[in-house]
């Protein structure tokens, strides 16, 4: 399994990550090894096989009634924001 | 007096005698981390004042005959776990400047036990590692040679117990993160069953994978601390509802008639000379100790490591999407326009190898990709699963090596992604099929310590340990220090 540059351009822009130039040929060579290296997953014979939905059989994600539980912190959790203004976070103009 | 090569149980009643107080214990250990972790680097942000405070807080308590076993000692937290008021880094420049909001339930837990945090351990970045070399806050040493990795991804906490700067330390386990560090320093750690321990405040890396867990010198130490994390959680969607054991009242549970799995695939495979003679060596110990041993096979586990870098990077990759420069962590300079900030924001706050895990993941996620990289995965892990119940049929536990090599050098392994997997090799299998396993140290090869690996049904860490304290029962490697840290 051999990736092309432009593809891992492609998956870089999918994940929203900028990688320079150099970074760019040091992936397309580790995550084509990667890749060859899951390669031997399609040896197994897994013809009647469920997909595993959950490492314990039986449990499945649980749901919590649908009740507010939290009380109102916006200002220290926006402490951590770079750039807030009146309780919203601030992002470069989406709409012109 | 040596109070850092004391057990936990031995600190606990010397703490309830008022041999020394809890102030005075947790200066002798922030006095040890003051001198030695600058060379370790074991811890990314140490608490001392906030120790002090809560050591203080204990003697009160200790005083007043309200103090529970665990009251005073002090603790290391790995830098994943959140801390109200306290930096949680998770080792990336990412969060290098992230103040957490709220305690995670692990850290909340502990401190209602009364533990005295010391500070917050170093990591490979977003727990992404098996050397701790891929930290923002550079590499951790391995005590017993500096110039040898401490393993990872929770290689901070296990370098700061194993150079006793710290008498426990919490740890998290994806694909091996605390059973193959404390391995490579010679501690005990334990894995417990997925969804045994909350994960709600623990930076989320593969969610049907990651379990929180605890690193000390003995299995005894362990036992006492996982009873006071363990347990259910409204808090997490896959904590499980189930009574917790007092698993240090259970720890003298014999051996004998004990049936361990010798698994044959772990032996057949990668495991280096002097590990494979003292893994051997334990298997003597456990039938000397009357347990019976047979060999068990999983054939299918040897794909656990393919399985594992299928699943681990699909789900960091959608775990880690969270990280936007927005509403928290890293935001790049003068960003162009909302593209622009998300890409640089990310670009520049992952390192390399969570960059690469992130995009595997996206690729293996992606359009015409799923079925044949996902959706495989996830079925060949329930063939593993399956081999391993199948295993528990006939035998209570299993018994492996933990890492196939001792700590390797700093820089060997770093610039070769497959090589640094295959590290993982015997570790990987427990979490792909949410069993609780353990390491305890079972010799030296070398200088360098070696562990072997117990792995339990689903919810056998009592018979885990169990196990492991009759086998440091008649042997001494769980108390060897290196001897720059005695």
């Amino acid at each position: 399994m051999s990736l092309t540059r432009p593809k891992v351009e492609s998956i870089a822009h999918l994940a929203r990550l900028d990688i320079t130039e150099a970074e760019l040929s040091v992936y397309v060579d580790s995550l084509s090894k990667i890749l060859s290296f899951v390669e031997q997953l399609s040896a197994a014979d897994t013809g009647v096989v469920e997909p595993m939905a959950h490492p314990l059989a039986g449990e499945s994600q649980r749901l919590r009634a649908d009740e507010v539980s939290e009380t109102d912190q916006h200002e220290k959790y926006q402490a951590n924001a770079s750039a807030v203004s009146d309780a919203l976070y601030l992002v470069p103009r989406v709409i012109e | 007096m040596s109070l850092h090569t004391l057990s936990v149980a031995d600190l606990s009643a010397g703490l309830a005698r008022k041999d020394y107080s809890s102030a005075e214990l947790t200066q002798h250990f922030l006095d040890r981390i003051s001198s030695s972790n600058p060379a370790l680097n074991g811890f990314i942000t140490i608490t001392a004042e906030r120790a002090l405070g809560e050591a203080r807080a204990a003697d009160q308590a200790i005083a007043a005959g309200t103090a529970g076993v665990l009251t005073g000692i002090p603790i290391a937290h790995k830098d994943i776990f959140c801390a109200d008021g306290v930096r949680t880094t998770c080792g990336s420049r990412m969060l290098d400047n992230f103040i957490s909001p709220y305690d995670a339930t692990v850290v909340e837990r502990l401190g209602a036990a009364g533990t005295v945090m010391l500070g917050k351990t170093n990591m490979d970045e977003f727990a992404m590692g098996s050397s701790n070399e891929t930290s923002w806050y550079g590499p951790v040493r391995n005590p017993w040679d500096h110039a040898k990795v401490p393993g990872g991804s929770s290689g901070g906490s296990a370098a700061v117990v194993a150079a006793r700067l710290a008498p426990v330390a919490t740890g998290t386990d994806t694909g091996g993160s605390i059973r193959q560090p404390a391995a490579l320093v010679g501690i005990s750690g334990i894995k417990p069953t997925y969804g045994r321990v909350s994960r709600y405040g623990m930076i989320a890396f593969a969610s049907s994978l990651d379990q929180a867990g605890i690193m000390a010198p003995s299995a005894e130490d362990c036992a006492l601390f996982l009873s006071a994390i363990a347990g259910f959680d409204p808090r997490d969607s896959t904590s499980v509802d189930r009574p917790v054991p007092n698993y240090a009242a259970e720890l003298n549970t014999p051996v004998k008639g004990l049936r361990i799995g010798i698994v044959k695939e772990f032996f057949e495979r990668g495991m280096d000379g002097a590990t494979g003679t003292l893994v051997n060596a334990v298997l003597d110990q456990y039938r000397a100790l009357g347990a019976e041993l047979v060999e068990v096979s999983c054939p299918n586990l040897p794909l656990s490591v393919p399985t594992y870098y299928v699943v681990a990077p699909a789900e960091c990759s959608s775990n880690l999407s969270r990280f936007d420069g927005v509403r928290f962590g890293h935001r790049c300079e003068n960003p162009k326009d909302l593209m622009d900030l998300y890409k640089r924001s990310r670009g520049e706050g992952f390192g390399s190898e969570v960059k690469r895990r992130i995009m595997t993941g996206a690729y293996v996620l992606s359009a015409g990709y799923y079925d044949a990289y996902y959706l495989k995965a996830q079925k060949v892990r329930n063939l593993i699963a399956a081999d391993f119940k199948a295993a528990f049929e006939k035998v209570d536990l299993l018994i492996g090596p933990t890492s196939p090599t001792p700590a390797f050098d700093l820089g060997a392994k770093v610039d070769d992604p497959i090589t640094m997997y295959l590290n993982d090799i015997y570790t990987i299998g427990a979490n792909l099929a949410g069993l609780p396993a353990m390491s305890i140290p079972c010799g030296f090869d070398g200088h360098l310590p070696v562990g072997v690996q117990l792995i339990g049904p689903h919810f056998g860490e009592s018979r885990l340990l169990s196990a492991a304290h009759a086998y440091q029962g008649v042997t001494d490697f769980h108390r060897r220090i290196p001897a720059a840290y005695v």
